[in-house]
């Protein structure tokens, strides 16, 4: 089935286009895939690099490198550009380059829309870094811009920062419009919804997630504008409004936005424990309703986040239980992976060590959720390094090591060169102790009571703050390497086949490697 | 997630169609996100959580007032930020009969050299009391205009209901007071009167 795609497009079409132009003006889904990567890349860099502010500034109590307001810019910057410039811009990237080829599609269903996601992301994320350089300064409320701190005490640049979030929602929007057509109607003959790859049926929920509530994260921010320039009072006590009307507005889009960052990951994943337990997916049925069941509870449980604000009782047992039954689809996935590996021959390739290290730690995350959603726990640990610690755990080696794992697991399909086995190794370990290093403190630190986004700590947090610096500074500078790794991949090594591992399936390696600028020009047949 | 039996293939769906019903849920959870601010405010009117008290109470009935019982209502004054009113509570607590009618007077003064309008909002703790604590008048009611150095008694009448659950000993009723610019100004953007 592989075969007869390639040759038969070379003869109608040419390759790329030359020079910028071919980046510009694309409409190719793996050049738009691969420039998402690049920029996601690059954000994580970025992001990064403010992270390596805040621990520089945190290794030792007292204000040694930056002075607090520069330090809550660096806070909110850190958290805005990782969540909405390199998490979600990587899955989008990983969807664009994986979904035609998985589901034997010749491109995505709207190419030309495609193109015009993509350039809207580098214009957001400009307006948003420019505020750095604002009389005022950047936002420095937090990546979750509560009001009245983002409205009635926020910098002048905040503006900017509503613009800029709705430009990359804008973007978001069309990605996941683009997916839902691209897997609704563009799926090879005998491809029905319960034969899909697991990456594409998350890729699906998540893109359904994404129309659900970025509308209502334009909205909450649209209203944010308007409070500021237009004189209306929608977060404003003084005149009729509730800033806590706020923080459900957000919770409600930022809720399911922790799961749009997660399930293209779970999906990954499923296919990279099968491929290296040399084991079909245990379970695929259940996987895919786990997901759906995520999904659904998501838009549930959104108050578990403001406990302290004062929730009726009812609403802290309604919201508490509503959250704790997260933990059973989760379960099931978790369980599921781990029931792939069982008596499987299993090898450990650094796809696969990311991926191992991906459900144990993100299980983590997740137990550390479970405690915080206990809601006369949640008094104690809100607003603590407790919090900090649970959402790194699972979006470091929960998205993030789920991009790394995803990367390595494909990086010889679209290079055709294999990378260098090694390197990657060595990346993954100095990543794995890194990110160990740097937050499983913070857990002892939330739970004795250290505030978060805070520049300055009492003496009694100070080796725990050194141990957590040391471990982000090895975390952060261990990212160069993969930058190396994948630099060097492109550029040549050992020839890629078709198929570089063992156990793999799927349409996409039954294509040569690197894949050809164009494929599947003529459906293949799914039995 | 709808799902297709495994036997039949998929109807060919145009892209076109996907777009529209992608977008149509776009637009009305955009609309869904701004429908949330009355939704809110009606939740919390009808549950009685947030601690919000309702507007003018109208009683229906001749109340009967249960002798038999006391409630402690507090009450608290507080200054929005940048008012520099002096606002206070004439009692700091009174002891009522449920059912029975009390009149109670906050005192506000206007310190400055210019007109000033004030606007009082309320908040009742614990917010499971807000059904049962009903203003008849109340100054909260609408916007005060103060002139420059003059000072007022505003009167509030409330009566807390029979039906007020027996747990509920002690309600705290706190007022904050906002600047709400000269009077002209504010007249025209009084927004606030029907909201109590």
């Amino acid at each position: 089935m592989s075969a007869v795609a390639d040759t038969h497009a070379q003869d109608h079409h040419h390759g790329p286009a030359s020079g910028i132009s071919r980046w510009l003006l694309t409409t190719n889904h793996k050049d738009i895939g691969t420039m998402y990567l690049i920029f996601s890349f690059t954000m994580f860099l970025l992001g990064g690099t403010m992270a390596m502010v805040i621990r520089a500034e945190l290794f030792q109590p007292g204000l040694q490198i930056v002075q607090p307001e520069f330090f809550n810019q660096m806070t909110t910057m850190h958290g805005l550009i990782m969540v909405f410039g390199a998490v979600m811009p990587a899955f989008v990237g990983l969807a664009n380059w994986m979904i035609p080829l998985m589901i034997g599609a010749p491109d995505m269903a709207l190419p030309r829309m495609n193109n015009w996601s993509f350039w809207l992301l580098p214009c957001a994320f400009l307006i948003l870094v420019s505020t750095l350089f604002m009389e005022g300064g950047a936002p420095n409320f937090g990546w979750t811009f509560y009001a009245p701190l983002s409205t009635t005490y926020g910098p002048p640049s905040t503006t900017f920062f509503i613009f800029a979030i709705h430009i990359m929602g804008v973007s978001s929007i069309m990605g996941a419009i683009n997916v839902i057509a691209t897997v609704l109607n563009m799926r090879a003959p005998g491809m029905t919804l319960m034969k899909m790859p697991m990456f594409v049926w998350t890729w699906l929920i998540t893109a359904f997630l994404l129309i659900a509530v970025m509308p209502v994260l334009a909205g909450v921010v649209t209203m944010m504008l308007m409070d500021i320039n237009f004189g209306t009072s929608f977060f404003n006590a003084a005149g009729g409004g509730d800033p806590v009307l706020f923080q459900h507005v957000f919770w409600f889009f930022g809720h399911p936005e922790v799961y749009i960052m997660i399930l293209p990951a779970f999906g990954a994943i499923s296919h990279i424990i099968p491929a290296f337990s040399r084991k079909r997916l245990f379970g695929y049925a259940s996987m895919v309703y786990a997901v759906g069941a995520i999904a659904l509870l998501s838009f549930l449980v959104w108050a578990h986040h403001m406990f302290t604000v004062g929730v009726p009782v009812a609403g802290q047992l309604f919201f508490m239980y509503a959250t704790l039954l997260i933990a059973v689809p989760t379960g099931v996935k978790v369980f599921n992976w781990v029931a792939t590996m069982f008596r499987g021959s299993l090898t450990f390739e650094a796809p696969m060590l990311f991926a191992i290290a991906f459900v144990i730690l993100f299980s983590i995350g997740g137990f550390s959720g479970l405690m915080l959603a206990i809601a006369p726990a949640d008094f104690q640990y809100h607003d603590t390094y407790f919090v900090v610690a649970h959402f790194h755990y699972v979006l470091v080696p929960g998205a993030i090591f789920g991009i790394f794992a995803s990367a390595y697991f494909w990086l010889p399909k679209w290079t055709g060169y294999m990378y260098d086995e090694t390197l990657a190794k060595t990346h993954f370990w100095l990543s794995f102790i890194g990110m160990n290093l740097a937050f499983f403190p913070m857990h002892f630190l939330g739970l004795a009571g250290m505030p978060r986004r805070i520049p300055d700590y009492a003496l009694q947090f100070a080796d725990f703050n050194m141990v957590s610096s040391v471990g982000a500074f090895m975390f952060g500078s261990t990212q160069l390497l993969f930058l190396l790794i994948v630099v060097k991949c492109a550029r040549g090594g050992e020839k890629a086949p078709a198929n570089p591992w063992d156990g793999a399936e799927g349409l996409e390696w039954e294509i040569p490697s690197p894949a050809p600028y164009h494929t599947f020009s003529t459906p293949p047949e799914v039995k | 997630m709808a799902e297709q039996p495994a036997h039949k293939p998929a109807p060919p769906r145009s892209n076109a169609r996907v777009i529209r019903w992608c977008l149509a849920g776009v637009v009305g959870m955009f609309a869904f996100g701004f429908a949330l601010v009355p939704l809110y405010d009606v939740f919390c009117d009808i549950t009685g959580i947030n601690g919000k008290t309702s507007g003018r109470y109208e009683s229906t009935e001749a109340s009967t007032v249960d002798m038999n019982r006391t409630v402690k209502v507090q009450f608290l004054a507080q200054n929005g930020p940048d008012m520099p009113w002096v606002f206070r509570p004439v009692l700091r607590s009174v002891e009522v009969h449920p059912g029975e009618a009390t009149t109670v007077n906050f005192y506000a003064e206007n310190p400055t050299d210019r007109d000033m309008v004030g606007q009082a909002v309320p908040s009742l703790s614990p917010s499971e009391g807000t059904l049962y604590f009903h203003k008849t008048e109340c100054f909260c009611f609408n916007q005060q205009p103060l002139a420059a150095g003059q000072n007022t008694k505003m009167p509030l009448v409330f009566i807390v209901d029979q039906d007020l659950p027996s747990h509920i000993t002690k309600l705290t009723l706190s007022y904050t007071l906002y600047d709400q610019g000269e009077p002209q100004v504010a007249l025209a953007n009084t927004t606030i009167i029907d909201n109590g």
